[in-house]
């Protein structure tokens, strides 16, 4: 054999795209929709914000079932723009996905066929009004220190999306707080109401940042290619630091016997998280996994007509003579 | 305007507001269920405008009659008895199909685009103010909705007969909109406000025009089956006990 294959050719060529790629990324560049970039990184990144989509739409049902009963017509209206907004942080990142080549059918397909995964939070029960309160307070929040991440990923379009929902998730986070402060300091029962929320949502919201650094098998490549710059445990412990003092200051308590502070590092000290309820919720056994899939499809299908009928109308108005 | 007119506007803008009220709830039931992801954003952005209208009625009846405009409309929303909700009925029915949303919604918000330009209009000058407001708001959602009349009357053969099922079922109950409202006789003959009736003939045009050109028929029967708003169907008794189950644990916490 004389020379090098045509293999060995493209595996040159390949490792010195490479190299520019994670030079780029080092120099703290923003990669765009139509530059090279190694399979892998397009393939997290269409797993990663079609996941967060979903999430967003499939996180429109527990808050949606209580705009019907919102106690007053300003959180009514302030519930209503929240879901709303989330609606639309779906739409931004299937946009963003579809930067990367992904179409909206195929991740919808994907959702619907449970292929695709959601944030596991959105599996668990909204049970009373105070739990419009936990989610914005305690999930918002936690979403926010992931996304506020996320708003610095090497992904250009999917930066810039997320700085703009990041905007919005902060007035979502607040709306959240508020119901909580209003209910700490309000009747016997409203307390009751809102310790109990937050009993059933802290331990979902800290599962929300994944799995411990040495069991994340996607987390060395992402930071490796700048799409995540901190780790799951470090953003969890910054959400325990930011949570603990809050809801104590309220007069409510965090559901958590093991939790103490920690002089040295000045870190709230979490105790274990059950891992065998994270993974059996990813695998589809939470609380709410059938139903949330079931109005999701049930939606779809029930929409079937409709989007037949956009694209008739839509394809007899191109077939009109101008 | 004297006591009576005073308390006749109330009547009046509690009716409206109590429509604005009962439709923004049935449209907000779409959140996170329409047929595809921007209706789901538009229903709720609709849901936010109806409720949001249903305030201003609020906060303007009670200015009318001297209660506190901060606590007044949540009163009328959460501590009134179904009985006494002035709702029409076609308002009250339940979501039905993505057709019947639809023609529901294009019915009303032509109804409301041509009440809204006769109030505007209105003597008492803080009710033209807020119709005005209101106005520029209600024509995105006429266009939206008289957008999907066109797509869906003109889709399929499938979308079309939900489309005429739709308006078969609502027809009659949209005239309900032109019957006199709680109050309204006492305002009229100073130009407070409009005769309902006399806004008929305009909306009548409007939407038969617009469903000729859908491929949709409006059926013969044009009766409202009820006259009286204090009449109401089944279905708002769910539907308000729905809405004021968590104000009702306990009237006087704070929310």
């Amino acid at each position: 054999m004389y020379g090098a294959t045509v293999d060995e050719i493209e595996d040159a060529a390949y490792d010195d795209k490479l190299a520019e790629f994670e030079a780029r990324i080092a120099r703290g560049e923003k990669i765009e929709p139509g530059d090279w970039m190694p399979d892998e990184y397009r393939r997290q990144l269409i797993r990663m914000i079609s996941q967060h989509a979903h999430s967003e739409v499939v996180g429109m049902l527990p808050e949606g079932t209580f705009i019907t009963s919102a106690p007053t017509l300003r959180r009514k209206l302030i519930l209503l723009a929240k879901v709303q907004d989330e609606g639309g942080h779906g739409q931004y990142l299937y946009h963003a996905a579809e930067t990367l080549g992904a179409t909206r059918e195929e991740m919808l397909e994907a959702l619907l066929s449970g292929k695709a995964k959601y944030a596991s939070v959105f599996n668990y029960p909204a049970l009373s009004w105070a739990d419009m309160g936990a989610i914005g307070m305690l999930v918002d929040g936690a979403a926010i220190l992931n996304q506020t991440m996320l708003a610095r990923a090497s992904y250009g379009p999917y930066s810039r999306a997320m700085i703009r929902i990041c905007t919005e998730e902060n007035f979502h986070q607040r709306q959240g707080e508020d119901i909580i402060i209003t209910l700490a300091q309000g009747t016997e029962e409203q307390k009751a109401m809102a310790q109990d929320a937050i009993n059933r949502w802290w331990w979902p919201s800290m599962m929300m940042f994944g799995p411990h650094d040495s069991d994340s098998k996607n987390s060395e490549i992402l930071l490796r290619w700048g799409v995540k710059t901190r780790t799951n445990d470090q953003l969890r412990q910054q959400f325990v630091n930011q949570m603990v003092p809050k809801l104590h200051k309220l007069g409510l308590s965090v559901p958590d016997p093991d939790l103490h502070y920690d002089e040295e590092s000045g870190n709230w000290i979490h105790g274990e998280i059950d891992w065998d309820e994270f993974w059996n919720v990813i695998k589809g056994n939470g609380p709410c996994n059938a139903e949330r899939m079931a109005a999701r499809r049930k939606a779809h299908e029930d929409g079937q007509w409709v989007r037949e009928a956009l694209e008739a109308y839509a394809a007899r108005q191109e077939a009109q003579p101008a | 305007m004297n006591d009576t007119q005073k308390q006749a506007l109330a009547a009046y803008l509690i009716a409206l507001g109590d429509d604005e009220l009962i439709l923004g709830h049935r449209d907000s039931e779409w959140a996170g269920h329409a047929p595809i992801l921007e209706e789901d954003i538009a229903f709720a952005n609709l849901a936010l405008d109806e409720i949001g209208h249903a305030v201003v009625w609020y906060e303007l009846a009670s200015d009318a009659t001297g209660e506190n405009p901060e606590t007044h409309p949540n009163h009328l929303a959460y501590f009134r008895d179904v009985h006494d909700f002035r709702c029409v009925q076609m308002v009250e029915l339940p979501k039905g199909d993505w057709a019947y949303t639809i023609v529901r919604q294009y019915l009303f918000d032509v109804a409301e685009r041509i009440r809204l330009t006769a109030l505007a209009q209105s003597n008492y000058p803080p009710l033209a103010e807020a119709a005005g407001k209101i106005k520029g708001e209600e024509l995105y959602h006429l266009r939206h909705s008289a957008a999907w009349v066109k797509r869906l009357g003109l889709g399929t053969a499938e979308s079309n007969i939900r489309m005429q099922h739709a308006l078969n079922e609502l027809w009659a109950l949209a005239h309900q909109l032109f019957m006199p409202l709680p109050g309204e006789n006492d305002l009229t003959p100073d130009d407070i406000v409009p005769v309902s009736a006399n806004l008929l003939p305009e909306w009548e045009a409007v939407v038969r025009t617009a469903f000729a050109e859908a491929d949709l028929t409006p059926p013969a029967a044009n009766t409202s089956p009820s006259r009286d708003r204090s009449v109401h169907t089944p279905y708002l008794i769910d539907l308000v006990t729905e809405m004021q189950k968590v104000a009702r644990l306990d009237p006087d916490a704070t929310w």
